[in-house]
C-alpha cells in the first residue's frame, strides 16, 4: 500500500515537473505571438529599422544572422568533424586524451560572453578583422565547435567496433575505414548535432555585442566589411526602448527566430531521417 | 519445411563418432565437404597458410602458444575447440586483424605464400585483402545491398564493371535470386542468413586467396546455417577457407581438415592434433581429441 502511494506521487511528481514546463512555454509563447503578430507582415521582412515604428523592419538583420549563421556552419563542420575524428578514432584511450575530452565538455559550458571578449582580442583586434560579420562567425564557431565536437564524438562512438572491422576485413585503410564505414555511420548524429548548434549561434546576443554588433543598421550587412546586426541584437535595441509599440516589434522580432529555430530543428529531424534511412542497430 | 525437418534430424543426432559409421542418411555425414567439393590430398594442392611456432600475447598474458599448423589450398579447415582456447585470436592472426586489438602481439611466423606476414615493412592493409574475413555477427554495413558488396572493390580502386561484379559476387555467394531486387535496399534490412551471405560476397568481391570465418553460423538459425554450409563447399573451388567453430556438427560436416585447440594449465591454448576431419572425429589420436569430439568435455 505504501510502496503504490510513493509509487503515484513519484509520477504525480513528474507530472506536475512537466506540466509547469509546456505552461512556462506556452504562456511565453502566447505572450510573444500576441503582442508580435500584430507587426509581422511582408513589410517587416523586406525593410530596416526605423524610428518610425510603421515602417520599420528586420531585413539588415535578418540577413546580418543569415550570413553568420552560414559562414558558422561552413567553419565549424569541417574542424568540429575533423577534431572529433582524431578524438575518437586517431588518438588511444590515453589519459591526455581523456584530459583533453574532459576540457572540451567544459568549454560547451563557459558563458557565451567570455567567447565575446576572447573573439574581440583575437579577431577584431590582433586578426584585424575588425567589427564584422567574419568576427561575428568566427567567434560564434569558436562558441559552438565543443558542442560539435562533442556531439560527433558521441555519434562516432555510437558505431558498432563490428562496422570498422568489416571495413578492415576488406583491405581498408585507416582512412578509408573512417570516410567510408564510421562517418557514413555517423552522418545522422553529426548533423543532428551541428545544425542544433548552428540554432544556438543564430540566437546568441552576448558575445556579438562584444564583437561590435550595431543595434541601428539599415544597410545590408557585408561579410569582410563595415558593419552588421542580427536578430537577437535587434530585439534587444527594440525590447530596451520605453516606447510600448518597439515591445511588439521586438516581439515580431522574436516570432521570426523562433521560426527560424524551429526551421533549424524540423531540418535536423529530416536529415537526420534522410541520413540513417539504411542504418538498423 | 522437408529441408528443415531433415536439418533437425541432424542437429539431434547421436554424436559424431557414433553417426560415422551410418553414412549417408538424414544424419551427420562426416567430411561431407569432401564428397561434394572432390578436394585434393593437402601435399598435391599446397600449403596457403602456414604458422611457425606462432604464440600470441595479450599484455603479458599468453593466450597461444608455440602453434604450428598448415593450411591447405582451396581446402576447408575447422578450427575447433572449448571456448577461451585461442581459436579466434589464431583466426585474427592470420590476417592481422588482431593488430587492432592495444597491447595484441604474436611472436613467430606466420606465412601466407610463402611470405612472412608479420615481417618489417608489411602492410596489415594489403594483406587484409588476400585475406578476408567473415565475422561471428553479420555486420553489413548500413548502406544499400549493391554498396555492401561493390564497398571492397571501390577503396581497393577497381576499375571494371561494378554491377556486373556485384551481381557475380551475390550469385557466388547464393544470394543474387533473394536481393536482385532489392539492391538499393538497406543490406541491415535482410534476414539474418542473408546479411551474413551478404558479407561472404562482400568478401568475395575482393577476390581474396584465403577467406577466414570466425563462427560464421552461430548467430543464425538452423536452416541458415545448412545454406553457409552449402556456399563454403561451393567456395572452395576457388578459396581456402578457414573456419572457427564451436559447432563440432558444423566441422564435421563442413570441413575437410581439422585442427582441435585446448588450453593448458597456464590458460594459453595450443594445438592438440591437426588431421583430416574424418580422422579426427572417428579416429583421434590424442585421448583430449577424443574426450572433445565425443562431447565428454568442451
Amino acid at each position: 500500500m505504501r510502496r503504490r502511494l510513493s509509487g503515484t506521487l513519484f509520477y504525480g511528481a513528474c507530472l506536475a515537473a512537466i506540466g509547469l514546463l509546456l505552461l512556462t512555454l506556452i504562456l511565453l509563447l502566447w505572450d510573444v505571438f500576441s503582442q508580435g503578430l500584430p507587426w509581422l507582415d511582408t513589410g517587416f521582412l523586406t525593410r530596416g529599422p526605423s524610428r518610425k515604428v510603421e515602417i520599420a523592419g528586420i531585413f539588415p538583420a535578418l540577413i546580418g544572422s543569415f550570413e553568420i549563421s552560414i559562414l558558422v556552419g561552413i567553419m565549424a563542420f569541417p574542424t568540429g568533424v575533423a577534431a572529433a575524428v582524431y578524438l575518437a578514432e586517431y588518438t588511444g584511450s590515453s589519459r591526455l586524451t581523456s584530459i583533453l575530452r574532459t576540457n572540451i565538455s567544459n568549454l560547451s559550458g563557459v558563458p557565451s560572453v567570455i567567447y565575446g571578449i576572447l573573439g574581440l582580442a583575437l579577431f577584431v583586434r590582433i586578426a584585424g578583422f575588425g567589427f564584422t560579420v567574419i568576427s561575428a562567425a568566427l567567434t560564434l564557431t569558436l562558441l559552438i565547435l565543443p558542442v560539435v565536437i562533442i556531439a560527433s564524438i558521441e555519434a562516432i562512438k555510437a558505431v558498432p567496433d563490428a562496422q570498422r572491422e568489416g571495413a578492415y576485413a576488406l583491405g581498408a585503410s585507416r582512412w578509408q575505414m573512417v570516410r567510408q564505414a564510421v562517418l557514413p555511420a555517423a552522418a545522422p548524429g553529426i548533423m543532428t548535432g551541428i545544425i542544433l548548434a548552428m540554432a544556438r549561434a543564430i540566437g546568441e546576443t552576448a558575445p556579438l555585442i562584444l564583437v561590435g554588433a550595431f543595434t541601428f543598421v539599415t544597410f545590408i550587412p557585408q561579410p569582410f566589411s563595415g558593419g552588421y546586426t542580427v536578430l537577437p541584437i535587434q530585439v534587444y535595441d527594440w525590447a530596451t526602448r520605453p516606447q510600448a509599440d518597439f515591445h511588439g516589434l521586438a516581439a515580431a522580432a522574436i516570432v521570426v527566430i523562433l521560426v527560424l529555430m524551429l526551421a533549424l530543428n524540423a531540418l535536423a529531424l529530416v536529415v537526420r531521417a534522410r541520413l540513417s534511412r539504411h542504418i538498423q542497430w | 519445411m522437408v529441408e528443415e525437418n531433415s536439418l533437425n534430424t541432424q542437429l539431434s543426432e547421436a554424436p559424431v563418432h557414433e553417426s560415422s559409421t551410418r553414412g549417408a542418411g538424414p544424419s551427420i555425414r562426416i567430411s561431407a565437404a569432401s564428397e561434394r567439393g572432390a578436394t585434393q590430398p593437402a601435399a598435391e594442392t599446397g600449403t596457403v597458410v602456414e604458422l611457425k611456432d606462432v604464440s600470441c600475447f595479450y599484455g603479458s598474458f599468453r593466450a597461444v602458444r608455440n602453434v604450428d599448423i598448415k593450411v591447405a589450398r582451396q581446402r576447408i579447415t575447422a578450427l575447433i575447440g572449448p571456448s577461451g582456447c585461442g581459436k579466434s585470436t589464431l583466426l585474427r592472426t592470420m590476417n592481422r586483424m588482431n593488430d587492432l586489438v592495444p597491447s595484441y602481439r604474436a611472436e613467430g611466423t606466420v606465412l601466407l605464400d610463402g611470405q612472412d606476414l608479420f615481417a618489417r615493412g608489411v602492410d596489415p592493409v594489403a594483406i587484409r585483402r588476400r585475406v578476408g574475413m567473415v565475422f561471428q555477427k553479420p555486420n553489413p554495413f548500413p548502406k544499400t545491398v549493391w554498396e555492401n558488396v561493390a564497398f571492397g572493390p571501390k577503396i581497393n580502386g577497381y576499375k571494371g564493371d561494378l554491377d556486373e561484379l556485384v551481381e557475380r559476387s551475390l550469385r557466388r555467394a547464393a544470394l543474387w535470386d533473394d536481393v536482385k531486387d532489392k539492391l538499393q535496399q538497406s543490406g541491415m534490412a535482410l534476414s539474418g542468413g542473408q546479411q551474413q551471405r551478404l558479407c561472404i560476397a562482400r568478401t568475395i568481391a575482393v577476390d581474396p586467396e584465403v577467406i577466414l570465418m570466425d563462427e560464421p553460423c552461430s548467430a543464425l538459425d538452423p536452416r541458415s546455417t545448412l545454406q553457409i554450409e552449402e556456399l563454403m563447399a561451393e567456395l572452395k573451388k576457388d578459396y581456402t577457407i578457414v573456419i572457427v567453430t564451436h559447432n563440432m556438427q558444423q566441422a564435421a560436416r563442413a570441413s575437410d581438415t581439422t585442427i582441435f585447440m585446448t588450453m593448458g594449465e597456464d590458460r594459453a591454448g595450443y594445438v592438440v592434433e591437426e588431421g583430416e576431419t574424418v580422422e579426427i572425429f572417428t579416429n583421434p589420436r590424442n585421448q583430449l581429441t577424443e574426450d572433445y569430439v565425443s562431447g565428454r568435455f568442451g
